[in-house]
């Protein structure tokens, strides 16, 4: 029998799922007592190059409000060709189609390792991806020149039948047509009027009212298709054009007076690039892509007045209630994130700013539409550069690592309902038998869109166990939840893929034991991580921390050993002695804290934190850091500041950084240039060893970290003095001398001071 | 008319001239006598007025006089008008006289002139006697030999020349009168008085039997009538009527003079106390009147109604004299003579005329109760009313000289006169023209003459090569010198004193310092010493260069910039006006305005094209193709881009080239047929507001802007109001939208220039609304079609873009104390009372502007006005143009009678008529018209005219023509618009209107009709008068309005003619859609194509050319031009009308 951590590795691998307990509790009371909620971290399309697509439609459940798919669960009866649904129990006929079906000819979805499959299916005629650009041009005339380098490239890199559209925006939002000869022409907006969406079709000329109504007939899709051309072409057709058109591109050409910020009308420039695809391409995978090198200044969705005097908003600002466009813009991004994401495009943000540009009400552009943020400090950096190619990176099937126009659909056996999810996505609303009263994140339904998809996009999925304490373990035993993931790939194909998962139930008063070893702590920690997250975004930051000391001050009560009122008697299992570790950090973590951090980069840092697998996602929690040094190979060492020793370098990995720190003396030798002469070449190979593993990671990494290499003493190396755990700082440095290492400069406590704390909480008999 | 200004003359005459021809003139004659006056007045210096044709005449007298006489005869022998002109000759020498006279003379003139004649023809007794024939007699031939002697009396005539008014009748009577008058005049004059009764005979008629003028009119009314009157007239002008009936006319006239003569004397004697005779005899006359006419044939008649009959009678004598005329017209210097004699005779005839009658009776067809003979009589001859083509030879004839502003009060030619201008101190009459040169001194005087006090000022005028332009003036940093209290600026009135160190103000007497850097000594008699180095001391116009306190936010001024936006909807681009204008930019864009010739133009350029939504391009330099920037937010207009749109036409040169290629291209498959305005100017004006700059906008505009937008139109015309009392509403604009557009644009200075191409209802009066505020133009091409109106179109476009202009103007009209400016006409904003604001004003716009009394002027320092405007010249510098103009002022209403100037008051008039149609129903409009004209005139036979018959009409020999003028602008489109005559061209008129000149709207109302016989030399044919009947089928004829040309081609016309016109010996042959004429090589084809040109090259719009085949369908249109007709629309002839204001005269004055 595989260990449980060889069962969820095996899980993950097969089916992008992790659950936070592996055995679940068989009532709700007992699920409720277990604190952690039951859950799961889904990758929807987590690469299968192991999985073939399978070229048929699937077969579901006759039951209206069911229409499970089959799936290996399922009991079939080969002889009368009749299979039971296993979440509803209807039995269903199978299709003619299997009219050959036995038991030794099963179809591919019978058979358990193919508890996840592909479907192609035919749906419609196949649309090309659309890519509609939409370009700030209040830049630094250095940053629009490599923008415009960038986007000239991306021209090579979209797939030859793709559309490719583009809107420049600065004071005036101006709309592209790309088929023209000659004149270039563009139709242009002002940046102030907010206009719906059907006046924007309208003055682009989408729509023809009065030829249709004449005729009596309704616009058909060609139509629509064929008059968007303007603004909209494939790429192999337009490619000369547009790589001009970007050339000219110029700067804003409206007089920016001292004292003053350009003026910038992002807010249109978004919503007409919604209104465009609404109007053209609904129910189309398409990006919008936006380029922006500064907050949005003017009209609907300004972030900050054009007054320099004026600075942007601040956390203080936002407490305070200060933040005077904050809730007008949030609120007209969220609707335009809104409108996008029934279509079913996404929207991407790049931007390249020192200052903030207004992410925090921007950024449910990308949350609510699976969109990309991209923050960097200017377009001319590496970072920008490397992280948009990466955009279009490709899978080892030679495709696009991206898809469209999700939606996903749980489906759950009786005793199970949704409770919500957390993740890239808005919810569809499709109430059910399966969904809970009890919200969780998006909760109140069972669909869920999800526009802009990755082989990484995670989400988090919270159920809820609503078996009565006193009823029966259900029959047979076990839970399921099926998972039906509908995209368009980015090959332009519909896909439906199918993942069925299931769980055996437990009764948690007799089979606590079993839970407990059941209990996936990773998979709990970003799970919570979410929970605290998605609370951060509507409720105070100490509120958010409170309440997670407390679930996790009621986990260790319910699970640790201990005896009442001593803490020194406190144990904790295998399985969840990591959990408070991740909870410090996570506490630590700019996902929670927004000390230090502006408000667009918390948005930043929690945006990515809530749509990564599970892996990336505890790095995010709890950074990784190796240490290289002349004792050994390369080893992960503790994230603690004893980790920092002066003939070390180490290497953090937080996800958003990459920091390589030389320890003291190692410094003092690089700078001594030692690794410049031949006798100390193995010098040279352990300062090169870092860079290497660095490389590694940041080709893989999306988006790309910011690199730091830095050294003891060096400013930079603020970013791993802020991570570590601050086991020696100035107060308590010299007190525990005997271990070497860097004392930090905080008030913070320390992870042992943290563990005494719970602890003490943990036993005391009054909690 | 000459001659009826030289009414006072008459006036002169009256007195003296009662006896003399006053009978004669009583006819038409007195009015002529007026022209006299006139010459008297020049003479005397009666009235500045006077005295300029005082001189010019005299001299011409002999000269012109044969003509004017000829015509003046004729006219004399038929009606009075032909008086006019040769009474004019004659004030010439009675000028002192005519002044004495004048008072009385007004009245008497008419007579007067008569006696003039009469001196002039001893015989003129008889003549005289013929008033009619006075009249005539009393132009032509009087002026040379009576001239002199007369020349008081004729002084009194000028005045009363006028009387022409009366019906033709009158004259005709007065004939009779004068008849008698020569041996009594002063019954003539009462006769004169008679003469210009007329007409006013005829009115007796009408007075005791509206009849009578019916009478006259109604056998043939209009035509009766008219032809009755301007049979008298006719005879004048129409000498060359020589040709036709004359000769019997003639001698049965002669024949009638003498009785008539006798007759007329006795009417003579009622002259005296004219009014009494005409009370008395009007009434009789009007029944008798007609017998008498008839009977008037038996001179008796004539003799016993002698007033009345001579009144009513009158008239148809003077046909008959005009028939005799006619023949005598060949001989026109003779004529006069002859015709006095003749026409004395004739007059005699008056007695005569009854003979003539008979004779007339053709005419007389009209004459109703006179049963033959009466209709002939009392159609009033055509020739015996005042003629304007007599009118404008007169004064062409005796212009010879510069005219030198130096004289206070002194009127200038004829805007229809050739004539070399030398300021010296007031403005050139093309900058200003005044309706008066002699003010009323009180509120009183003005109130009760009704004379309205206008200037009609056409700041930026293009002067001739010949004249020097106004001098540029730079007072320094310290900008120009002022009057400290009401801002006037340095200009001749100001009186130095105190040695030169301060200076009193001619506005307002207030004393300023001179500055000292201004400081100049002064020399004995006051002046300063470098007065004539200096044009602010020295000159009526000049310029000032404005400092930077003149200019907008106190910032020197950007130089302007040309937005060209074009309509690029379905029917623009299938009319072909797209790709016109497109292929015309592209070479018309090297002829911006610029004041060095030898530099490029520093206008910048930018280009819109629209439909239902506007399409900007991007031409700048650097681009390699320009790029289209579309902004379909129509509703909230704005500039999509700043750098690029408005460029320089040399460096963007390529750019631009490449994209008016393109466009007609983009756009040749469009099947957009919506299109916005509103936003149009919006965008315009964004975009100079971006550039911050003034300038102008070119809009070339199809259809009714129906597309969703601010500004958007609903087709509103509806022919059912027109005529009723809401007619007024579809005049106004239908949204206030352009209202507040307009104002935004002037505050940018924004001019915009609105080319229409229509092909329906575009409601232009609302369209219009922005081009008028702003100083703008409206073109409108209906029914375009790329063929036939591409040259007119192309014509109109260069001149518009070429011309010189000046942005964001204000101008400002200051005046003495005594008079104020209260009102002003033309295409501009005004957000208060004073300032003229004008987005642009280019050389061809005119501002009339109105004064009232606030208080008393003085004859010793006169009136003053000095017109300022401050405005940016096309290279962008800041200028102040300043015109100065001084009139005299008087205590006598004479001398404010003979100093008026018809064309003037005419403008005046039409252009508050045709505002009023905004707020009045046009039927009120048009009866206020003619109220008001009567007042003036009943104004001056009351207080000016010698004591007459009050059947006789009696004219001012300065307004003489206002009846016939008048009459143009009742029966004109806007005012009583035909069937066929859509609201669009109402509208369009109207604005177009609002801004002309004297001399545009002289032809507008009054178009030029040439007859084209023999080409030869340089000079011009003499014009012809604008009525049917003046065509011979053999001739061909052109016709210009200044808006269109016509060429007439009489059915008979010559085959030679024909060869030599159109190269085609067969009238058929000729290709009546013909838009210009073949060029062949014969002198006559070309000195026609010169003469067209010059034409077209005189007006501020392309005329196009239309070939009329006689009894063709496009007849009607150009008869539609034949303004003394009777018009289809119901509009009255101008016999018709004569008669008409008579009656409205005598009912004032009763």
């Amino acid at each position: 029998m595989a260990t449980y951590q060889e069962f969820i590795q095996q899980n993950e691998d097969r089916d992008g799922v992790r659950f936070s307990w592996n055995l679940w509790p068989s009532s709700r009371l007992e699920a409720t007592r277990l604190v952690v909620p039951v859950s799961c971290l889904f990758t929807p399309l987590k690469e299968r190059p192991d999985l073939p697509p399978v070229q048929y439609e699937p077969v579901l459940c006759s039951r209206a409000n069911c229409k499970a798919v089959l799936n290996p669960l399922c009991q079939v009866d080969f002889r009368a060709k009749i299979w039971a649904c296993n979440f509803c129990f209807q039995r269903n006929p199978f299709p003619p189609s299997y009219a050959g079906i036995s038991d030794v000819n099963q179809p591919a979805e019978l058979m358990p390792p193919f508890s996840t499959i592909e479907y192609i299916v035919q749906r419609g005629p196949p649309t090309p991806l659309i890519f509609l650009y939409v370009v700030d041009t209040c830049l630094e005339e250095e940053d629009l020149q490599a923008l415009r380098e960038s986007l000239q490239m991306s021209l090579s890199l979209l797939p030859a039948d793709a559309l490719v559209g583009l809107i420049t925006f600065g004071r005036m939002v101006q709309v592209h047509e790309l088929s023209c000869e000659g004149i270039a022409k563009s139709y242009v907006f002002r940046g102030t009027k907010e206009l719906s969406s059907k006046q924007i079709q309208e003055m682009l000329g989408l729509m023809k009212p009065a030829a249709s109504s004449q005729q009596g007939r309704p616009v058909a899709p060609h139509d629509a298709a064929a008059s968007s051309c303007k603004f909209l072409q494939p790429v192999h057709r337009v490619d000369m054009n547009l790589t001009d058109l970007l050339g000219e591109l110029q700067r804003d050409p409206w007089p920016v007076p001292q004292g003053k910020r350009p003026l910038r009308s992002t807010g249109i420039a978004l919503s007409i690039a919604v209104g465009l695809l609404e109007g053209t391409f609904p129910n189309t995978g398409a990006r919008v892509m936006l380029f922006t090198g500064g907050p949005p200044t003017q009209g609907p969705g300004m972030v900050v007045g054009d007054e320099l005097k004026t600075p942007i908003r601040s956390w203080h600002d936002i407490q305070k209630d200060n933040a005077r466009h904050l809730k007008k813009a949030t609120k007209y991004y969220e609707a335009l994130a809104n409108r996008a994401a029934v279509n079913g495009h996404c929207m991407d943000i790049y931007a390249c700013a020192l200052d903030q540009m207004g992410l925090l009400e921007m950024k449910c552009c990308a949350n609510l539409t699976g969109g990309h943020v991209v923050m960097g400090d200017s377009f001319n950096t590496s970072l920008f550069k490397q992280t948009f190619q990466r955009v279009f990176s490709k899978d080892y099937n030679g495709e696009f690592r991206m898809a469209f126009g999700g939606t996903l659909e749980v489906k759950t056996s009786r005793e199970l309902k949704v409770s919500g999810a957390i993740g890239p996505c808005v919810s569809l609303n499709a109430k059910g038998p399966c969904v809970s009263e009890n919200e969780m994140g998006i909760g109140g339904t069972t669909q869920w869109k999800i526009c802009g998809l990755n082989p990484s996009s995670t989400l988090a999925m919270f159920f809820e166990v609503v078996n009565q304490h006193n009823a029966p373990i259900p029959q047979g035993g076990r839970g399921a939840v099926q998972f039906v993931t509908q995209y368009q790939h980015s090959n332009t194909q519909k896909r439906i893929r199918v993942t069925t998962i299931a769980r055996n139930w437990a009764d948690a008063q007799s089979q606590i034991q079993h839970i407990e070893t059941s209990f996936d702590q990773e998979a709990s920690a970003v799970l919570m991580a979410r929970l605290g997250v998605f609370r951060a975004e509507s409720e105070e930051g100490p509120d958010v921390l409170r309440w997670l000391d407390r679930q996790l001050i009621r986990l260790c009560q319910k699970f640790g050993q201990f005896n009442k009122d001593d803490s020194t008697s406190f144990k904790l299992s295998e399985s969840l002695s990591l959990y408070p570790q991740f909870m410090f950090h996570l506490r630590r973590s700019p996902f929670l804290q927004v000390f230090n951090n502006s408000p667009d980069e918390s948005s930043y840092y929690r945006h990515h934190f809530v749509r990564q697998d599970l892996t990336q996602s505890l790095i995010m929690i709890q950074p990784i850091l190796y240490s290289y040094s002349f004792h050994g190979p390369p080893e992960p060492v503790l994230l603690d500041s004893s980790s920092i020793l002066p003939d070390r370098i180490l290497l953090m990995d937080t996800f958003f950084q990459l920091v390589i720190y030389h320890g003291e003396t190692i410094a003092q030798w690089r700078k001594a240039r030692y690794q410049e002469m031949a006798e100390y070449e193995n010098f040279k190979q352990l300062l090169q060893a870092p860079l290497d593993d660095a490389q590694e990671i940041l080709q893989t990494r999306f988006p790309m970290p910011r690199y730091v290499d830095t050294e003891h003493g060096g400013s930079q190396a603020r970013f791993l003095l802020s991570k570590v755990n601050p086991s020696q700082t100035h107060n308590n440095a010299y007190g525990w001398g005997q271990e070497s290492g860097a004392p930090i400069l905080t008030d913070d406590v320390s992870l042992q001071v943290f563990m005494d704390h719970l602890k003490k909480l943990a036993v005391s008999s009054a909690a | 008319m000459n001659v009826n200004q030289q009414t006072p003359m008459a006036s002169p005459y009256g007195q003296p001239q009662p006896g003399y021809g006053q009978p004669s003139y009583a006819p038409l004659g007195g009015g002529y006598p007026a022209p006299y006056a006139p010459y008297n007045g020049p003479a005397s210096a009666y009235q500045h007025g006077a005295p300029p044709q005082g001189p010019a005449r005299a001299p011409p007298t002999s000269a012109p006089p044969a003509v004017s006489s000829s015509q003046g005869y004729s006219q004399y022998s038929q009606g009075d008008i032909q008086n006019g002109p040769p009474p004019v000759a004659q004030p010439m020498q009675r000028p002192a006289v005519s002044q004495p006279y004048t008072p009385g003379a007004m009245n008497l003139s008419g007579p007067h002139p008569s006696y003039p004649q009469q001196y002039a023809v001893p015989p003129s007794m008889q003549q005289v006697t013929n008033q009619m024939t006075g009249m005539q007699i009393g132009p032509g031939p009087p002026p040379t030999p009576a001239g002199p002697g007369y020349a008081p009396p004729l002084t009194s005539q000028p005045p009363i020349s006028a009387a022409y008014s009366v019906a033709a009748p009158p004259s005709y009577t007065q004939g009779p009168p004068p008849v008698s008058a020569d041996p009594p005049q002063p019954p003539p004059h009462s006769e004169a008085g008679g003469p210009q009764p007329y007409y006013g005979g005829p009115p007796p008629p009408q007075q005791t039997f509206p009849p009578s003028f019916s009478s006259a009119g109604p056998p043939s009314q209009a035509p009766g009538q008219q032809q009755s009157f301007p049979s008298g007239p006719p005879p004048v002008p129409q000498s060359t009527y020589t040709g036709p009936p004359p000769p019997t006319a003639q001698t049965s006239f002669p024949p009638p003079p003498s009785s008539q003569a006798s007759s007329f004397p006795p009417t003579a004697p009622p002259s005296t106390a004219p009014p009494a005779q005409y009370p008395g005899p009007m009434p009789p006359p009007g029944p008798p009147s007609q017998p008498p006419f008839q009977s008037g044939p038996p001179p008796q008649s004539q003799l016993p109604p002698t007033s009345m009959a001579q009144a009513n009678h009158l008239p148809p004598g003077p046909p008959g004299a005009m028939q005799q005329p006619p023949p005598q017209s060949g001989m026109q210097g003779g004529y006069p003579p002859q015709q006095n004699g003749a026409f004395g005779q004739v007059r005699g005839p008056q007695p005569g005329y009854a003979g003539q009658y008979p004779g007339q009776p053709s005419y007389g067809g009209p004459a109703p109760a006179p049963a033959p003979a009466a209709p002939s009589q009392k159609r009033l001859d055509p020739d015996s009313i005042p003629s304007p083509i007599q009118v404008i030879e007169d004064d062409k004839a005796k212009t010879s000289e510069p005219f030198t502003t130096g004289v206070r009060g002194q009127a200038p030619p004829l805007v229809t006169t050739n004539f070399q201008v030398k300021d010296q101190g007031n403005a050139s009459p093309r900058f200003v023209r005044c309706t008066a040169y002699n003010m009323p001194c009180t509120a009183d005087m003005a109130r009760q003459s009704q004379v309205p006090m206008a200037a009609v000022i056409k700041p930026l005028a293009t002067l001739p090569p010949d004249e020097t332009p106004p001098y540029i003036v730079d007072h320094g940093e310290g900008g120009p010198i002022r009057c400290n209290r009401c801002k006037a600026y340095m200009c001749p009135y100001m009186q130095f004193i105190e040695g030169g160190r301060r200076f009193q103000c001619g506005f307002c007497s207030c004393v300023t310092d001179v500055p000292p850097h201004y400081f100049q000594h002064l020399d004995h008699t006051g002046k300063r010493v470098d007065c004539y180095d200096r044009p602010e001391l020295s000159a009526g116009s000049y310029e000032f260069l404005a400092t930077v306190d003149y200019c907008k936010n106190n910032k020197l001024p950007q130089p302007p910039a040309y937005i060209f936006l074009i309509d690029v909807s379905y029917n623009a681009v299938k009319s072909g006006m797209v790709n016109i204008v497109c292929q015309e930019l592209k070479t018309l864009l090297d002829y911006l305005p610029r004041e060095n010739p030898d530099t490029d133009s520093v206008v910048r350029v930018g280009f819109i094209t629209y439909n239902k939504v506007l399409h900007f391009y991007n031409v700048k330099s650097s681009l390699a193709q320009p790029q289209m920037l579309v902004v379909s937010d129509v509703s909230d207009m704005f500039l999509p881009l700043l750098d690029g749109f408005l460029v320089n036409v040399s460096e963007s040169r390529v750019v631009i080239e490449s994209l008016l290629e393109q466009i007609p291209e983009m756009f040749a498959d469009t099947r957009e047929t919506e299109t916005v305005f509103g936003p149009v100017i919006q965008a315009g004006l964004e975009a100079l507001k971006a550039a911050d700059c003034a300038g102008k906008l070119f809009v070339f505009h199809t259809s009714l802007p129906i597309a969703e937008a601010p500004g958007k139109l609903k087709n509103r015309e509806d022919k059912k109001l027109v005529g009723t009392d809401k007619e007024k509403s579809l005049f106004q604009p239908q949204v206030g939208f352009y209202g507040s557009l307009a104002k935004e644009c002037v505050a940018q200075g924004c001019c915009v220039d609105l080319f229409l191409f229509p092909n329906q209802y575009v409601d232009v009066a609302t369209l219009g609304v922005v081009p008028v505020s702003t100083g703008g133009s409206i073109y409108k091409y209906t029914y375009f079609q790329a063929q036939a109106d591409c040259e007119r179109f192309l014509n109109d476009l260069r001149r518009d873009v070429q011309k010189p202009m000046g942005f964001d103007a204000v101008m400002r009209v200051r005046t003495s104390t005594g008079i104020r400016a209260t009102d002003f006409f033309g295409s501009f904003y005004m957000s208060n009372t004073t300032d003229v604001e004008l987005a642009g004003l280019d050389c061809d716009k005119t501002v009339t502007v109105e004064f009232r009394h606030d208080d008393k002027l003085s004859e010793e320092t006169g009136a003053l006005m000095q017109c300022a405007v401050l405005y940016t010249s096309c290279s962008g510098q800041r200028r102040l143009r300043v015109h100065n103009m001084a009139v005299n002022c008087c205590f006598q209403l004479a001398d404010l009678y003979r100093n008026c100037e018809t064309d003037t008051i005419i403008n005046y008039f039409s252009k508050y008529a045709y505002r009023s149609v905004l707020t009045t129903p046009t039927k009120t409009v048009r009866d206020t018209l003619v109220n008001q004209c009567a007042q003036i005139l009943s104004c001056y036979r009351k207080n000016c005219a010698s004591p007459s018959s009050a059947g006789q009409l009696i004219l001012p020999e300065c307004m003489k023509l206002l009846p016939v003028y008048l009459n143009c602008v009742l029966k004109s489109d806007m005012l009583l618009p035909g069937g066929d005559v859509s609201l669009d061209d109402r509208a369009y008129l109207r604005q177009l209107l609002s801004c002309m000149d004297v001399a545009e709207s002289h032809l507008f109302f009054y178009p030029r009709l040439l007859p084209l016989v023999k080409l030869e030399g340089d000079s011009l044919p003499v014009a012809v008068r604008n009525s049917e009947e003046r065509l011979s089928k053999g001739g061909v004829y052109l016709l210009e309005t200044g808006l269109h040309l016509f060429l007439w081609v009489g059915a008979n016309a010559q085959q030679e003619l024909l060869l030599n016109i159109f190269g085609t010996p067969t009238f058929s042959q000729i290709d009546p859609n013909m838009t210009s004429l073949p060029i062949l090589d014969n002198p006559f084809s070309q000195r026609l194509t010169e003469i067209v040109e010059s034409f077209r090259a005189q007006r501020s719009r392309y005329m196009k050319l239309m070939v009329v085949k006689q009894e063709d369908k496009a007849e009607l249109i150009f008869k539609h031009f034949l303004v003394e007709d009777k018009s289809g629309s119901g509009g009255a002839s101008y016999v018709d009308f004569l008669c008409h204001m008579h009656k409205e005269i005598r009912q004032l004055l009763s």
